[in-house]
C-alpha cells in the first residue's frame, strides 16, 4: 500500500475534496477577523487625529496662530504618540514635534500617510505614520499625526498568525485524510485479497467483518451471504455431477454390455427384440433418473420466480389424494385424507406436486397389503402443516437425516424400483417453498410432514 | 396423414421419418426453420412436427409467422426445453401440443393422430358412442346397452377423453396432462389403476371389451374387430 495508491482512493479524494472546503473557510474567516480587527484600530486612529484637530481649531480661533503655537509646542512635549507640525506661508516650522512637513501627496479630506524620523534613545528609526492637515487661513497649515508603526507590526503579526493557522489546518487535514482513506483502504484491501483466494478456488473464504457495523461491514456481510449461496450452489452442482457420475454410468455401462454381447454371439430375431426391448426399457429408466437430478437441481438453484404465484394447496392436495386413492385400495390399503380448505401458498404448483407424488408414491410402496396412509393437509398456528403418514416398516432414527440426500436407498428397499431421487427431490422442493420437512416416527411407520412458513390466510 | 418435420437433427429426423412410415403416414423434412416454413407456407400437410431450436428461424417464430399467414394445420412442438412456462410459451406461440425430448416414438404417434382428429371435429359433439356404449356430455348419463353405468367426476372426465380419441392410442402421459393436468411422470402405476377401475365400471358383464390396453405404449377404446 503506497502513497499513489492512497492518493487514489475514492476516501482520500473526499478527504481532499472536504480539505479545500474546509480550507476556504477557515480562510475566509479568519480574513474576516483580521479585516474587521485591522480596520476598527485604523478609524480608531482617525478618530483620534480628528478630535484633536478639531480642538486645536478651537484654540486657534479663540487665541491665534500664537495660542495655538503655544498649545501645539506644549502637546509636542507631552505626547509620545501625538505629531504635529505648525508651519507659516513660508513653510518655516513654527512649532511641533515633527521635522519638516512630509513630502507626500495629500488625500482626500486632507489625510496623508507619510514616513517621518523618530528619535529613540539616541538613535533615529523611520517610523509610519497617518495625519491630517488643516488650512488656518493666511497661508497658516496645521499637520496632526499619529504614529502608525506599533498598530502595522500588530497587524503584521495578526496577518503571519493567521497565514500560520490557515496552513496548519491544511497540513493537519491532509495528514488526517491520509490517514482515514489508508484505514480504508486496508479493509478494502482485505475484501480484495478474499476475493482473489476465492478466484482461486478457496471457496470457503470470507470477507472480514471488523464488526462496528458501519458501511464496509454491511458490504461485508453481503458478499459474505452471496459467497455463502455460491458455495452452496457450487457443492449442489459438484453433487450433481458426481451423483450423475454415480448413478448414470452404471446403467449406461450395462446397457452398453448388453447390446454389445447380443451382437457377439448368435441369436435368434427374437433375442435380439428382447435385448432391445430391454434397452428402451433402460433407456427410459435413464431419463427418469435424469429427470429427476434435474428436477432436484432447479428446485436447489432456488429460481422460484421463473414459474411461481399463489396456487391453491389444498385443491392440489385433495386431487393428489383422489388420484393416489385407487392405488391404495388396490393393495388393500386405506388411504384417508383431511385436507382443511382454502389453503393457498406462494411457490412452484407443477414441482410441488411432483414432490407430493413421490411422498405418495413411496407411501404406497413401501406399506404392506392392508396397510393405513394418511394424507393431512391443516393449518397449525397459521402455518400451513402437510403430512404424509403410512403404516410401513417406517425408517430408524440415524437414518432418517441421511434418505434425504441423492441417490441413498436404504438395503430394505433395494428390491423395489426407484433411483433414490424421491426424498431428496422433496426436500429440494420444500426448501425452495421455504418449509421446514421432518422425519417421524409414525409408530409404526413413517410420517413426513412439511410445514410451511405462515400464510395471510384467504378465504376459498 | 401427410405429416412436415421441421427438425435440425438429421439422424433424428431420419428415425422419425422412418417410423412415421412405417405407421403409414407420409413424412416430409425440413433441416431449417427459412425452409420449414417454406414448405408449410405451400400448405398440404395435415400436422406439422416442429423443432424449437432451429438454425436460420426458430420454431416459435415460424409458427408464430404460419399462424399470422392464416394457417390452421395442428402443430406439435418438440423441444429440449421442458419447463412448463418453455411449454406456455409454445403454446401461445401457436402450438397445439409440446412434446419434450426425449420421447417415446409412440408417445409421438399417439399424440399427432390425437390432434389432427381433434381439429377436424364434424361440429361441437356432445355425444359419443363407441359400440353400444354411449356417453351424453350435457346430462352427463353413461350407459351401455342401455343400462346407465354411475361415474365419478373423474372417471367421467377419463372416459370422455378416450371417447373423444376412440379408436386412437392414448398414453398414459397424455392422460396425466390432460385429465389431471400433470406434468410429471408418478413411479407408481396410478394410471393403470384409474383405467382398471374405469374398465370395470364400463366393460364388466359384457361380451366386448371396449377399454383395451396397448402393450408399450397406452390404451385404446374402439369396437375390436
Amino acid at each position: 500500500m503506497n502513497l499513489a495508491r492512497t492518493m487514489h482512493t475514492t476516501a482520500f479524494r473526499m478527504a481532499l475534496i472536504y480539505l479545500v472546503l474546509f480550507g476556504v473557510s477557515v480562510f475566509v474567516l479568519l480574513g474576516f477577523i483580521y479585516w474587521w480587527t485591522a480596520g476598527i484600530t485604523a478609524i480608531q486612529t482617525d478618530d483620534t487625529i480628528d478630535a484633536e484637530i478639531t480642538g486645536l481649531s478651537e484654540q486657534y480661533r479663540a487665541g491665534g496662530v500664537t495660542g495655538l503655537a503655544t498649545i501645539v509646542r506644549e502637546r509636542s512635549r507631552n505626547e509620545r504618540q501625538s505629531l504635529y507640525l505648525l508651519i507659516n506661508p513660508r513653510r518655516t516650522a513654527l512649532a511641533g514635534n515633527l521635522n519638516g512637513w512630509p513630502d507626500v501627496t495629500t488625500q482626500e479630506g486632507g489625510w496623508l500617510d507619510f514616513p517621518y524620523q523618530r528619535p529613540i534613545g539616541g538613535k533615529v528609526e523611520t517610523h509610519q505614520a497617518r495625519g491630517r492637515h488643516l488650512l488656518l487661513g493666511q497661508g497658516y497649515q496645521l499637520l496632526v499625526g499619529r504614529d502608525t508603526h506599533e498598530r502595522l507590526r500588530i497587524e503584521k503579526i495578526m496577518r503571519r498568525s493567521l497565514t500560520w493557522a490557515v496552513v496548519l489546518t491544511l497540513g493537519l487535514g491532509l495528514i488526517g485524510g491520509l490517514m482515514m482513506s489508508r484505514n480504508f483502504l486496508r479493509r478494502i484491501e482485505a475484501i480484495n485479497r478474499t476475493s482473489r483466494d476465492i478466484m482461486a478456488g478457496d471457496l470457503h473464504q470470507r470477507v472480514p467483518v471488523s464488526g462496528g457495523g458501519d458501511e464496509l461491514d454491511r458490504l461485508a456481510d453481503n458478499l459474505n451471504d452471496m459467497l455463502e449461496q455460491i458455495e452452496r450452489l457450487v457443492l449442489g452442482m459438484r453433487q450433481v455431477t458426481e451423483n450423475i457420475a454415480h448413478d448414470l454410468r452404471s446403467p449406461l455401462n450395462r446397457l452398453r454390455s448388453r447390446l454389445e454381447v447380443t451382437l457377439m454371439g448368435e441369436a435368434s430375431e427374437n433375442d435380439y427384440r428382447d435385448a432391445l426391448q430391454q434397452t428402451i426399457d433402460e433407456a427410459s429408466d435413464l431419463l427418469d433418473t435424469f429427470n429427476a437430478l434435474l428436477n432436484i437441481a432447479q428446485a436447489e438453484s432456488g429460481q422460484l420466480e421463473a414459474d411461481s404465484k399463489d396456487f391453491n394447496l389444498s385443491a392440489l392436495v385433495r386431487n393428489l389424494a383422489e388420484l393416489y386413492e385407487p392405488v391404495a385400495e388396490e393393495k388393500s390399503m386405506t388411504l384417508t385424507s383431511d385436507v382443511a380448505p382454502g389453503i393457498t401458498v406462494y411457490g412452484n404448483k407443477h414441482l410441488m406436486s411432483q414432490a407430493l407424488a413421490n411422498l405418495l408414491d413411496n407411501a404406497v410402496k413401501y406399506t404392506p397389503e392392508g396397510g393405513n396412509l394418511t394424507f393431512i393437509l391443516r393449518n397449525s398456528n397459521n402455518r400451513p402443516e402437510l403430512i404424509v403418514a403410512d403404516s410401513g416398516p417406517g425408517i430408524s432414527a440415524e437414518d432418517r437425516e441421511r434418505v434425504l440426500d441423492r441417490f441413498v436407498r436404504l438395503e430394505a428397499s433395494r428390491a423395489s424400483p426407484g433411483s433414490g431421487l424421491g426424498l431428496s427431490l422433496v426436500r429440494a422442493v420444500a426448501q425452495l417453498h421455504c418449509a421446514d420437512i421432518e422425519l417421524d416416527d409414525n409408530l409404526p411407520g413413517l410420517k413426513v410432514v412439511l410445514r410451511f412458513e405462515e400464510q395471510e390466510m384467504q378465504q376459498a | 396423414m401427410r405429416i412436415l418435420v421441421i427438425e435440425d437433427d438429421k439422424e433424428a429426423a431420419g428415425y422419425m421419418l422412418k417410423g412415421l412410415g412405417e405407421s403409414g403416414h407420409v413424412a416430409d423434412h425440413a433441416t431449417d426453420g427459412e425452409d420449414g416454413l417454406a414448405m408449410a407456407s405451400d400448405g398440404g400437410y395435415d400436422v406439422l412436427i416442429v423443432d424449437r431450436m432451429l438454425p436460420k428461424l426458430d420454431g416459435l417464430t415460424v409458427v408464430e409467422r404460419l399462424r399470422a399467414e392464416g394457417h390452421q394445420e395442428p402443430i406439435l412442438f418438440l423441444s429440449a426445453l421442458g419447463d412448463v412456462d418453455d411449454r406456455v410459451k409454445g403454446l401461445k406461440a401457436g402450438g397445439d401440443d409440446y412434446l419434450v425430448k426425449p420421447y417415446a416414438f409412440t408417445e409421438l404417434l399417439a399424440r399427432i393422430e390425437a390432434l389432427v382428429r381433434r381439429r377436424n371435429p364434424a361440429e361441437v359433439e356432445t355425444s359419443f358412442k363407441v359400440a353400444d356404449l354411449e356417453v351424453d356430455l350435457l346430462s352427463r348419463r353413461v350407459t351401455r346397452g342401455g343400462t346407465e353405468i354411475q361415474l365419478q367426476p373423474r372417471e367421467f372426465r377419463l372416459l370422455e377423453y378416450l371417447m373423444r380419441h376412440a379408436g386412437q392410442i392414448v398414453t398414459r402421459t397424455m392422460l396425466l396432462e390432460n385429465v389431471w393436468d400433470y406434468h410429471f411422470d408418478p413411479q407408481t402405476n396410478v394410471i393403470d389403476v384409474h383405467i382398471s377401475r374405469l374398465r370395470t365400471k364400463i366393460d364388466k358383464g359384457f361380451d366386448t371389451a371396449l377399454l383395451q390396453t396397448v402393450r408399450g405404449a397406452g390404451y385404446c377404446l374402439r369396437e375390436p374387430g
